[in-house]
């Protein structure tokens, strides 16, 4: 289904690691793949810990890669001066915590216009203003001009941080937990508002979060992030409903808003980034492995041992699918 | 009789620069021995307010009226030192936020073993014992007794601050959003435990969450708080299945169901925000919000009417509602 269409980011074995401790770097991204299409809405999900804050930032050029790179439109970043400059144009950022990313001694003009100024945008800048507020849902925009964020409700905070960011045209967003930190109420609007200003203006959507639901409203294609590596990806509508690696079977089966799968509660906390384990490194909380199916299988020593490179990124659903491969040769 | 019974609660907080703000207003509930109820609502409705308020756990200029029986004993009436023992022996809480609760200098063993110490009867195994019987109980090896909490995940340690609370063994336990720090895998760990002691304890538990979604699975009645008042309440299949206030339908749509192609593509919310509980509108309060609002809304005291087997609603609506509409 993407086959015509152009990644408009394109990460190519990427490596974000922070300086560590005793026990080494962090290693927050490990390895990553992934391309995002021109106009899709990709979600990347997983749990805290994972890396995906981390790959969402290294996107926006906030993080260095330590090692690999991030093409946007075919040209990788350029992290001098002007190529920063330019990024921070076409690629917009909103946060968790619309409240922490507004200066709380600003105006909501000046929120909105800083972006423009910084920029230099050229053009009427109270047309501007007023036409991103008014897009954002606050209405009139003139009656918000010269509040400040403590006199307005956590949703209209994030309006404001996403006129702010739309402002500028940007060909990308980058949404980080963009209404986790919102009553649920108010958390459907924030995102219809997203979605239809997306899709008006044909923007690509990177959204990052751990919410399996939200990524159900929103998301064309869903990527499923565990220890600094992607370990599934696809349409959103297959990888939620048809899960095939056991983590995302797992995190599926513990998400109350999913009825028809047998919980299936992993031991253990995510593992640190500090000691990612060798072999599959999912493999010491795997159900496949517990339960003896990789021994059946013959294949419990190659979880142990060998990292796999393709995705989904496991053996057994590798082995599963050469079998059906087989079959299906068998038949014909 | 009721295990817990709460008659027309009311909790006024008191404020410096404004007028006193109204958090509860007017609650009835109760609960039997080994029962399960969740309350859900948002931020500002008054959930959290209405546990403390039922331990006495608020503010001294905080006024509280209306009456909370425990096991027919009113807890507004007791001594300091009859409701600190009731703290521990009869109505525990856990509270959100493990990080603060626990002492970060003592061992997590030793806070255990304390609270033993000074509220059980005495009788019984010897604190250490018991102490390690408890660590396993909530699924940690008995040896993490010698930690201390900065050595502890936070999965970890809302599981030291269950077994605290249920180490004098309560009948009751107010669960205050205790996994909403908590990331899904780990909540959904904490939630089985819940669970398992309320089976295997007989523990009556209220499960206090914003978190409609959490509820489903282990509470078999539920309570739905708007503005200070529960709005909705009845068997939590039917609640969210075939919600009978307005708001109660909206909040249930707010969480997805994956799979289901109503949601595809469709989130879905309500106008405006959460009223502010220093200024709540006329009539029913979710009037400004109430997408099946009706012109004697602004104007009409709605108060929990029989809205089938089982259930009450607090809307013009319901089939028992005495206004016509």
């Amino acid at each position: 289904m993407n086959g015509s269409r152009r990644p408009l980011l394109e990460v190519r074995d990427l490596y974000v690691q922070y300086p560590g401790g005793r026990d080494g770097p962090a290693r927050a991204v490990d390895g990553v793949n992934l391309d995002v299409y021109e106009g899709e809405t990709l979600a990347l999900v997983g749990e805290s810990g994972c890396g995906k804050t981390t790959l969402a930032r290294a996107l926006m050029g906030l993080h260095r890669p330590t090692s690999g790179h991030i093409r946007f439109r075919g040209e990788p970043l350029s992290y001098d001066r002007d190529g920063m400059r330019e990024h921070r144009r076409r690629a917009q950022m909103i946060f968790q915590d619309p409240t922490g990313a507004l200066n709380a001694r600003q105006t909501l003009y000046e929120a909105v216009a800083e972006g423009l100024r910084v920029q230099k945008v050229q053009g009427n800048e109270e047309g501007l203003v007023a036409e991103a507020l008014s897009r954002a849902g606050l209405r009139p925009p003139e009656s918000f001009f010269t509040r400040y964020p403590y006199e307005i409700s956590g949703g209209q905070r994030q309006r404001v941080i996403i006129a702010g960011a739309m402002v500028l045209n940007p060909s990308l967003l980058v949404a980080d937990e963009p209404v986790s930190a919102l009553d649920a109420s108010v958390r459907g609007e924030i995102l219809s508002l997203m979605l239809g200003l997306v899709r008006q203006a044909g923007i690509t959507v990177f959204v990052v979060t751990h919410d399996l639901g939200l990524a159900w409203n929103v998301a064309d294609r869903v990527a499923v992030m565990y220890l600094g590596r992607i370990v599934e990806d696809g349409p959103a509508e297959q990888l939620l409903t048809e899960p095939r690696h056991p983590y995302t079977r797992a995190l599926l089966s513990v998400v109350p808003e999913t009825k028809q799968m047998e919980a299936q509660v992993l031991r253990g906390e995510t593992p640190d980034p500090t000691r990612i384990p060798g072999g599959c490194r999912f493999h010491p909380r795997c159900p496949v492995v517990e339960s003896g199916e990789a021994a059946r299988l013959g294949i419990e020593d190659k979880c142990r041992e060998e990292d796999p490179r393709f995705l989904p990124a496991c053996h057994a659903v590798r082995l599963a699918s050469d079998d059906e491969h087989e079959a299906y040769v068998h038949q014909r | 009789m009721s295990l817990l019974e709460v008659r027309d609660l009311h909790v006024t907080y008191a404020a410096a620069s404004s007028a006193p703000v109204p958090a509860v207003r007017g609650v009835d509930l109760t609960l039997d021995v080994g029962e399960t109820l969740g309350i859900a609502g948002e931020s500002g409705c008054g959930k959290s307010t209405m546990a403390s308020a039922l331990l006495r756990l608020l503010p001294k200029d905080t006024e509280v009226t209306g009456e909370v029986l425990l096991d027919g004993e009113d807890v507004f009436d007791m001594r300091p030192g009859r409701l600190r023992a009731v703290r521990w022996t009869e109505l525990a809480i856990v509270f959100q936020g493990a990080l603060h609760t626990l002492n970060p200098v003592r061992r997590v063993g030793d806070q255990i073993a304390e609270a033993i110490r000074l509220h059980s009867s005495g009788n019984g195994a010897s604190p250490a014992k018991r102490v390690a019987e408890l660590l396993e109980l909530v699924g940690l090896p008995a040896r993490r007794a010698s930690a201390y909490p900065h050595q502890l995940s936070g999965g970890q340690r809302q599981r030291v601050l269950i077994a605290l609370a249920i180490a004098c063994e309560p009948r009751m336990l107010i669960a205050d959003e205790p996994t909403t720090a908590l990331d899904v895998m780990v909540q959904a760990q904490v939630l089985r435990l819940l669970a398992d002691l309320q089976r295997d304890l007989g523990l009556a538990i209220i499960f206090i969450t914003h978190d409609l979604s959490t509820l489903a699975n282990i509470c078999r009645r539920i309570a739905v708080m708007y503005a200070g008042r529960i709005v909705e309440e009845g068997p939590n299949d039917r609640v969210f299945a075939e919600a009978a206030h307005p708001y109660t339908r909206a909040l249930a749509a707010a969480f997805p169901v994956i799979g289901d192609p109503r949601f595809r593509m469709n989130p879905s919310g309500l106008p405006g925000d959460p009223p502010d509980p220093r200024d709540v509108p006329s009539g029913c309060p979710f009037h400004p919000r109430c997408p099946e609002a009706i012109d004697i809304c602004p104007r009409t005291q709605v108060e929990l009417w029989p809205a089938g087997a089982g259930r009450e609603a607090a809307c013009v609506h319901v089939s028992g509602s005495p206004v016509a509409t």
